[in-house]
């Protein structure tokens, strides 16, 4: 605007150029006159843009050169094939089997990762109205994140003896550092125009930290809470393993530990698929439309 | 309008918000910084009432200040004769920064939330109210859209509208066309004109442009750098050439003390 304003002073500068030249207006052409404005992709291009039609051609490529592989080596014993894996797989489903360890596996999962988000979510807030909580989070954190749960494995044996005590004791150890740490993280990168607004509603305590922290920090709340699921997951079939041998019902882990006993490598190749079949069921049904109806829609994550 | 009824029982002839010897200061890691010292002045039901001066004078922290995010250390600030302690909904903030808007909110819900957290109004009353002035601000197609879509000026006419919508006594905006595009701000100065012709709403405009200082306000607090004190209080001008004078006038006043270091030297 000022140079609007100021312009009348700066004539000086219109010096005519070398080459005269005639001033232009045009004005834009008809649309109908553009031959090509907008034209679909062709279907490969389309179905090639889908990242879960790559995805499967990719597990479909893997499987069959496991396959083959099997087949080259045929060593049941060493490395079963595909479709013998299938196969058993199938065969433990019909038989409730799977159904039931992997049922056994999640129950304890959930209360485990559960108790974790709770334990996080006190930790943080202590974190977020106080200096000594964040010192104590701080502080917390990066001595035990490093800790592998498993570790704890022995101490949590002799303390809760054999049983869900114990797997819920390490699988809360496991969750609830990333938890912590992400939400807190979250929290302090809000920005300060955010925290202004919520404020400017009059806005306090519980309610500006609901209202206001807790969803602008949700893409790092959400990040928490995957890499905390990953843990635990790990974690949990790991102890399994560990101690699976003298637990009642037992899980998954307790379910390829027993099959490897068995010598049924069919049926330990069965079990870790059911791993990583949950695995990914976890993060492509649940996380995965869990943040495409918040971060996504809102405009905070691509 | 409905603020204007709610507080009738205020008299028009003392001014609404009155700053008296408000000095600011501030901690950086290492210094002490004193962002204005000793500030005056009184803003009056329907003023559009401008904190004008170069970088570093302090307006932004002083309207913070107003805001309640910041306590004087000397001086008292007070509305409709209370002192303001902290941020409350009687005084809305219109931010420069495009990310005022909450993100998980479409235009119609942040406007809505607003009123709500606020508990200005109840039930159905919240939605005929912002629905209102997004009407106002001519979004009304946009009413569902998220912030994210929206361009950097229709993002700050969702911020006025959602300042509007809670008749707040004073709105207060922190450079709210500062980044935007030239036209746009245009533009948007010339929808800020027209909505004060139809609500006469009191407003406190920060800027550190002369020009829309002039065009916005109508009444012009100068203040001078390191620290912010108050230089002159001036009335705009009514005319073309009046504004053209003024901003010579103005400019002058910002910069004598350079022109006299100048022709020292």
């Amino acid at each position: 605007m000022s140079d609007m304003l100021t312009h009348g002073g700066s004539g000086h500068r219109k010096q005519a150029a070398v080459v005269p030249r005639s001033e232009v207006v045009r004005e834009p052409a008809e649309t109908r006159e553009f031959s090509v404005v907008e034209k679909p992709l062709s279907l490969f291009e389309r179905l090639y843009n889908q990242a879960w039609i790559r995805k499967v051609v990719i597990l479909v490529l893997l499987a069959g050169v496991w396959e083959i592989y099997g087949r080259w080596l045929n060593n049941p014993l060493l490395f079963p094939t595909f479709s013998a894996t299938i196969e058993a797989f199938f065969r433990s489903i019909a038989s409730g089997e799977l159904p039931g360890k992997a049922w056994a596996s999640i129950h304890v999962l959930l209360i485990g990762y559960a108790c974790g988000i709770a334990l996080a979510a006190v930790l943080t807030a202590a974190a977020i109205t106080s200096r000594i909580g964040t010192d104590f989070l701080e502080t917390m954190t990066s001595m035990l994140n490093p800790l592998p749960a498993i570790a704890l494995l022995p101490l949590a044996l002799i303390w809760f003896g054999l049983g869900n005590g114990s797997l819920i004791f390490v699988l809360v150890h496991s969750v609830t550092w990333s938890v912590a740490l992400n939400t807190h993280s979250g929290f302090l990168s809000v920005s300060n125009t955010l925290k202004m607004v919520g404020r400017n509603y009059g806005l306090r305590g519980g309610r500006y930290v609901l209202q206001i922290l807790v969803p602008a920090a949700f893409p790092s709340i959400l990040t928490g809470l995957k890499i905390g699921w990953a843990f635990a997951w790990r974690t949990l079939i790991a102890a399994e393993l560990v101690f699976g041998v003298s637990a009642g019902s037992g899980g998954l882990g307790w379910f390829i530990y027993e099959n490897k006993n068995l010598l049924d490598i069919a049926n330990v190749f069965a079990g870790l698929f059911t791993v990583i079949l949950i695995g990914l069921a976890v993060e492509n049904l649940i996380f995965r439309v869990l943040e495409r109806h918040t971060v996504q829609r809102w405009g905070m994550q691509s | 309008m409905r603020a204007a009824l709610d507080t009738a029982a205020y008299p028009d002839t003392s001014p609404l918000l009155s700053v008296r010897g408000v000095t600011l200061q501030y901690k950086t890691p290492k210094t002490l910084v004193m962002a204005t010292y000793r500030v005056d002045f009184d803003v009056f039901r329907g003023d559009r009432f401008i904190l004008l001066g170069p970088s570093g004078c302090g307006k932004s922290t002083l309207l913070k200040s107003v805001g309640g995010y910041l306590a004087p250390t000397e001086g008292t600030i007070s509305l409709k004769g209370k002192t303001v302690t902290r941020p409350g909904p009687d005084r809305m903030m219109v931010f420069q920064e495009f990310d005022q808007l909450l993100p998980w909110k479409t235009v119609r819900q942040n406007v809505m939330f607003a009123l709500q957290a606020s508990r200005r109004l109840y039930g159905k009353e919240i939605e005929d109210r912002a629905m209102h002035y997004i009407d106002k601000v001519n979004l009304s197609a946009f009413a569902d859209s998220y912030p994210h879509t929206l361009s950097g000026g229709m993002k700050q006419r969702v911020a006025i509208a959602r300042g509007m919508a809670m008749e707040p006594d004073i709105l207060l905006m922190d450079e709210p066309f500062a980044a935007l595009d030239a036209l746009t701000r245009r533009k948007m100065q010339d929808e800020l004109l027209s909505l004060w012709d139809e609500t006469r709403f009191t407003v406190l405009f920060v800027t550190h442009s002369i020009p829309e200082a002039i065009k916005v306000g109508s009444r012009i607090l100068l203040l001078s750098p390191h620290p912010g004190q108050v230089k002159a209080e001036l009335e705009t001008a009514a005319t073309p050439e009046a504004a053209i004078a003024l901003e010579k006038r103005i400019q002058h006043m910002l910069f004598e003390d350079e022109i006299a270091r100048a022709e020292n030297v």
